[in-house]
């Protein structure tokens, strides 16, 4: 009986880890979304509005999506973390 | 119901050893020193006074590719003198990763914490001491001590800058090209088991439902080939960026 209930408490345990882990990684992905659709849209109008200044354009945009999406891959190691 | 097993992280990111402590990632990343070491020392014997072709063309495309799109942009002229070391990390980071595509191999070297932490390491190293030497300790002053804020504000700004130049700098880079690469290995792990359940799942109901996942396996092994080549060219000009910013301080 008493073994039951350490199981019992072991696979809670391993459950609120996994359901955790789903909201770490869901929270952390929304600001960095939001940050890389906004970053590539304005890269894309200023691309179109300017194309010979493109290829500047280009690098300052890879260098910013690289920043932003250093935050979605923190919540992923997190993730990795708590979940496995 | 499907029965998805999952398998452990160790067990995807891991192979027996072949001598103690010398796996698949320390053979993937031996051959990718020896590989880029290989092309660039075939290259550089080859004719200069004829066109370039073949191997030395391939050669020349990367010099080109590190000279016009990472040095220029983020270091200028002055920067120029770096492509050897910019061109060995980019060449050896892309070798690392393409395996995680290539059929048999399937794995990216970078997707163990060692190597990305080894190299920015030694981006961390070099840019520190370019520092130094070419501002002595006004390098502190310049990146501790900004130019251009109110003098209360720096008991706030100062601490700030310590952390984000010397101590997020490092771990944001290994934590981009590692989570990157481990990141696509999971999904191209998780997608080629669902494939595998479907359709050797036993129900005959369930084998053209695979289809849908293996059109997905087969799309992100195309986007992994994207990804490999981002990653490598992220973390270069990452790596310019800041040699060319602890070389010439903005004022």
């Amino acid at each position: 009986m008493e073994a039951f209930t350490i199981l019992a408490q072991e696979a809670d345990k391993a459950a609120a880890a996994a359901s955790s882990a789903g909201f770490a990684y869901g929270l952390a992905a929304i600001g960095p979304g939001i940050g890389i659709g906004y970053l590539v849209g304005k890269s894309v109008e200023a691309m179109a509005r300017q194309p010979e200044a493109a290829g500047m354009v280009r690098t300052t945009m890879f260098l910013g999506i690289a920043f932003t999406e250093a935050l979605a891959l923190i919540g992923f190691v997190v993730f990795i973390l708590i979940g496995l | 119901m499907l029965a998805l097993e999952f398998p452990p992280i160790n067990e995807i990111l891991r192979w027996q050893d072949v001598f103690p402590s010398f796996n698949k990632i320390a053979i993937i990343a031996v051959a990718a020193a020896l590989i880029g070491t290989l092309i660039f020392l075939i290259a550089g014997n080859a004719d200069g006074s004829k066109a370039p072709r073949g191997v030395r063309n391939l050669a020349e495309a990367i010099v080109e590719f590190i000279e016009g799109q990472i040095i220029m942009p983020t270091m200028g002229r002055d920067g120029l003198g770096w492509t050897p070391f910019l061109l060995s990390i980019f060449s050896f980071i892309y070798l690392c990763n393409v395996p995680g595509i290539i059929p048999i191999i399937q794995m990216p070297a970078t997707a163990r914490m060692a190597i990305p932490l080894f190299l920015s390491l030694l981006v961390w190293i070099v840019f520190i001491g370019v520092g130094f030497k070419h501002q002595g300790l006004g390098y502190l002053k310049s990146s501790l001590f900004p130019p251009g804020v109110p003098a209360a504000l720096y008991i706030l700004v100062t601490p700030i800058e310590f952390i984000s130049t010397f101590l997020v700098r490092p771990f944001s880079l290994t934590v981009r090209l590692f989570a990157n690469m481990l990141a696509g290995h999971i999904l191209l792990v998780t997608f080629a088991l669902l494939t595998e359940s479907l359709v050797q799942g036993g129900n005959i109901a369930l084998v053209p439902v695979g289809i849908l996942p293996f059109f997905m396996l087969v799309f992100l092994t195309a986007f992994e080939v994207l990804v490999a080549f981002l990653q490598a060219y992220i973390f270069t000009i990452l790596a310019a960026v800041y040699i060319g910013g602890a070389a010439h301080p903005e004022h």
